[in-house]
């Protein structure tokens, strides 16, 4: 084959190849709505081009395929047959041996050896019309060739033809013809009829020209029309004369050399900045600007619409449905949002795994579902969309929700987690677990349903472009996976710091704000709890990280004394923590260089990247230095699967505890998740509110509860409430909690540590209002029951005395 | 004609050691370098090498031999292995030595460890031995990792 011939093998294959996407998704549209004649049509064109190009190129067997599938078309496109699933399934395979196909022949130029004559057959059978007199038995090309004549004889002059109306691919798509002219002009429906009656017993001409001819219609109302139809037609095409083809391979080069390019850019920034030159200044600004523009433009050009993969999808949930007997209507919701090339490469096949998935084991069959009172048909919605610098993609469905139970119980069985990690679990983290290896592969065997077959496939390969998975789940009202990816792989966005003496880039994507405290600060700004650093942040407590102690760099990790500390707080999942370093830079555009196989094992750096001086800089992986130095406390499914295999009692399993003293200097602990701030009011701001305190804060009223009142006997109770505070006493310590979207304070007597525990030694507690006594730190601690403590503060409300009133003034 | 291979050699703790010449990238003089913390032991750092960013691997702690001397600059072996370019600092440069075939035996059995996987044999050569190093193995460090695992 000469190289022109396979230039135009490769052309065909690569049009041919997006034409079969779209067929997919148009005879899937059809299915639903057989009336659909712009589908109908586009269909019809495609596969007409495929069978001209494949004869054209002397590909016999692909033509054949082509050409029996064409004629079953004709049928549907002129109304003879309707569209059945049966007719559906047999183009639908059509569509899939013609890819075949061309796979074959990209790989080796030939068709290959293959017997399509069952499909031929079946496509040849389903064209026979029902019901019709006599099937026709030689199928004849039906294309109807539009003849080269001028459009309408009787108004010569006027309108230049149309190009498209003489191509034979435009068969006249919808709104045809007859329809604008009837609408229109008024042509009755019974000249249309006759009109094609003429055009079917083989006159060649045109509707136009015939109607013009029998009287039907005036000439210029013929003009009109078309003019009508090539300008709907016009916007329906797709605007493929503006783009070009451009070769991959010749993309990631020049994305290569941007990189390049940007590298170069910030060497000349920073030579510029000790320069003194100002049109060399004002030269190296110009070069900043250009290069930051071509950067943007040449990654827009590696960015495709996710609605390039989720055309697949209808066809993929139709199939899978039609398989297991379900019914199941997909949804879309922002299928333009754009992601850089390579990451939607590497989503493909997790999403295409969690659709089926969710149509396979979350949406319930017809009967049950109309059982459980939901609509017969379930519904599949897929939504993406932008999140601080992140993409979103939401599968969802409204089946059967997954079962927290059962997941619990199947992970202990295949012995993924213990029973009492099992029951110390959220439900999220129970979620989780689904994308633990051996779960799947226990599904898979077993069979029960719910979901599993090959999650940690779907985990690993998104977090592997550095996304993450999760899942939410309602029993009954269906799941939720929520897959966030960044946006692009190549170039960030990040801060640089520095750590004795090296310096690291933070993925500004992880970057919430920077806290320098002035040397005088220090020593009161950051508090020590039992040897854990915070940092008291607006009132909130924020876990410090020393980075060189991370790091195991030299020095003891703390700052001397009379220097200045620089906190860069850091978000990871859900959690913020300061990162203490010894200099923050700058931000810089950076070009991520993904580490090497030898450095995969540390899990603390996401890449390495060259900086402007020409040295090479590792890149901090925030979410794995927050795992690493014990921020990020829930566990992930995949350390706990690491956990089973290493020594019991890992460290991992840590919650953190605010321990403070209770009445009677006795020691009591909630919960750190619970806790939404600390505060201190000094005594003069507590106001009485009836008996009750309260305080103005954030400009609401916030009822203060007493731990000493709420513990205190019964009998005292009431007695303790009417006590107001004393103006000579010290400030109160307060914790604030939020609780079904109230604010309370709790007022104890002294906050005294925050811990990490496993707290699994446990009693029944002695009282009311305390949840059990667990050992923290080595000494017994009672954690209190929050939701009991305020529903205690909630109901005294329906007591028929001034205690109510005031806790109503206070709500 | 007797089959010969050339091989590029170097100097590590005054042993001869060579790798194949093909496998060769090229030989650089030290580079500045950027250590990766919490990385195993065997691991240097990174370097830039005209922007792609290499990974050097300390030979030595590789191959347990003595640590090197502080203050020594050690050259760059930049190797291709099977996972892109990897740099292997070695003392010094030797030669680069043409050998024949009959001149190969392997490690002796009393060689053992990991040291002996990395070590396809010896050349005898007219003055002294010439260790054959496995460059894939001595990039792999697959063990070397899972030993700096186990210590964590």
């Amino acid at each position: 084959m000469s190289e022109n011939d396979s230039d135009i093998v490769k052309d065909f294959l690569i049009e041919s190849y997006e034409n079969l996407d779209r067929l997919d998704r148009e005879l899937v549209g059809l299915e639903k709505d057989p009336e659909d004649r712009d589908a109908l049509s586009s269909v019809f064109r495609t596969i007409h081009t495929i069978k001209g190009t494949c004869g054209f190129l002397g590909f016999g067997k692909l033509e054949a395929v082509a050409h029996v599938g064409e004629n079953l078309l004709t049928r549907l496109r002129d109304r003879q047959l309707t569209l059945t699933p049966e007719i559906t399934t047999a183009l639908l395979t059509m569509v899939d041996v013609i890819r075949q196909m061309l796979t074959q022949i990209e790989k080796d130029g030939q068709e290959g050896e293959r017997d399509d004559s069952v499909l031929i057959a079946t496509l040849t059978r389903l064209q026979q019309v029902p019901a019709a007199p006599a099937p026709e038995a030689p199928v004849l090309a039906p294309v109807p060739v539009l003849p080269q004549t001028d459009i309408v004889k009787a108004a010569p002059a006027i309108v230049p033809v149309p190009d498209a109306e003489r191509d034979p691919e435009s068969i006249p798509s919808a709104p045809n013809i007859g329809d604008i002219l009837k609408e229109r002009a008024g042509v009755t429906e019974a000249a249309i009829e006759l009109a094609t009656e003429k055009q079917r017993e083989g006159d060649p001409r045109r509707l136009g020209e015939i109607l013009v001819e029998q009287g039907s219609a005036r000439p210029a109302d013929v003009v009109d029309a078309l003019r009508i139809q090539q300008s709907n037609r016009a916007s329906a095409a797709p605007a493929a004369d503006s783009t070009i083809r451009v070769d991959v391979g010749l993309l990631d080069k020049v994305m290569n050399l941007v990189g390049e390019l940007v590298l170069a850019r910030n060497q000349v920034l920073q030579f510029a900045n000790r320069m003194k030159d100002t049109s060399f200044l004002a030269a190296s600004q110009r070069l900043n600007l250009i290069t930051t523009e071509l950067q943007a433009g040449v990654m827009k050009t590696r960015m495709q619409p996710i609605g390039n993969i989720w055309s697949q999808f209808p066809r993929t949930v139709r199939d899978v449905a039609l398989g297991c007997g379900k019914e199941v209507k997909i949804e879309m919701e922002g299928k333009e949002t754009e992601l850089d090339k390579t990451i939607i490469e590497a989503i493909k096949d997790p999403l295409t795994h969690l659709v089926r998935n969710s149509v396979d084991h979350g949406i319930e069959l017809p009967n049950a579902r109309v059982k459980a009172g939901k609509d017969r048909i379930g519904r599949l919605i897929l939504r993406a969309f932008h999140e601080g610098g992140q993409v979103i993609i939401e599968i969802s469905d409204d089946g059967a929700g997954l079962n927290v139970e059962r997941i619990r119980q199947k992970a202990q069985e295949r012995n993924l987690i213990t029973a009492e990690q099992a029951g110390r679990m959220s439900e999220r983290e129970i979620f989780n677990l689904i994308f633990l290896p051996g779960f799947s592969t226990a599904e898979k065997v077993t069979n029960v349903s719910g979901r599993g077959v090959g999650m940690d496939v779907v985990k690993t390969n998104v977090e592997k472009i550095g996304g993450t998975v999760d899942i939410q789940s309602a029993l009954g009202r269906g799941t939720t996976v929520r897959v966030k990816i960044p946006l692009t792989l190549a170039i960030i966005p990040a801060l640089i710091v520095t750590c004795s003496g090296d310096r690291y880039a933070i993925p500004q994507v992880s970057l919430l704000e920077l806290v320098r405290l002035g040397a005088e600060d220090v020593s009161k700004g950051i508090e020590l709890v039992h040897g854990a650093p915070i940092y008291r942040l607006r009132g909130r407590l924020l876990p410090l990280v020393y980075l060189n102690r991370e790091l195991k760099l030299t020095g003891d990790g703390r700052p001397a004394k009379d220097s200045a500390v620089n906190i860069v707080v850091l978000q990871a999942d859900e959690r913020q923590f300061g990162l203490v370093v010894d200099q923050i830079n700058d931000t810089e555009e950076i070009v991520v260089k993904p580490l090497r196989k030898q450095l995969k094992t540390v899990k603390i750096f996401a890449g390495s990247s060259i900086m402007g001086d020409g040295r090479v800089a590792l890149i901090l992986d925030v979410l794995g230095l927050a795992q690493y130095a014990g921020v990020v406390t829930e566990t992930r499914a995949h350390a706990i699967a690491d956990k089973v295999t290493a020594s019991a009692g890992a460290a991992s399993d840590k919650r953190t505890f605010l321990l403070f003293a209770g009445p009677g200097d006795s020691r009591m602990a909630i919960p750190l998740s619970t806790l939404a701030r600390l505060e201190e009011f000094p005594v003069a701001q507590v106001e009485m509110s009836g008996s009750q305190w309260v305080t103005q804060y954030r400009g609401k009223i916030l009822p203060l509860i007493r731990l000493n009142v709420v513990l205190e006997e019964r009998r005292n109770r009431l007695r303790a409430l009417q006590v107001p505070p004393t103006l000579d006493s010290p400030p109160i310590q307060v914790l604030v909690l939020n609780h079904e979207g109230h604010s309370y304070g709790l007022v104890v007597d002294r906050i005294l540590d925050i811990v990490e525990d496993v707290a699994d030694v446990r009693s029944e507690a002695n009282r009311a209002s305390v949840l059990y006594s667990v050992v923290i730190g080595n000494r017994v601690t009672e954690l209190l029951d929050i939701p009991a403590i305020l529903r205690g503060a909630v109901t005294t409300k329906a007591l028929p005395n001034a205690v109510s009133q005031s806790v109503e003034a206070a709500n | 004609m007797a089959q010969t291979s050339q091989f590029c050699t170097f100097y590590l703790d005054k042993l001869l050691f060579g790798v194949e010449l093909k496998g060769v990238q090229e030989v650089i003089r030290s580079l500045e370098m950027t250590k990766v913390p919490l990385a195993p032991q065997v691991v240097s750092g990174l370097i830039n090498l005209r922007g792609q960013i290499v990974t050097a691997v300390d030979l030595r702690r590789r191959l347990e031999l003595e640590p090197s001397p502080p203050g020594m600059l050690a050259m760059n072996v930049v190797v291709r292995s099977e996972d892109g370019s990897v740099s292997l600092l070695v003392d010094e440069i030797g030669d680069v030595v043409e050998v024949e075939e009959s001149t190969f035996e392997p490690p002796p059995e009393t060689l053992r460890g990991s040291v002996r996987s990395m070590i396809l044999g010896v050349h005898k050569l007219n003055d002294r031995l010439m260790h054959v190093l496995d460059i894939e193995k001595a990039c792999q460090m697959s063990d070397a990792l899972e030993a700096a695992a186990a210590t964590r």
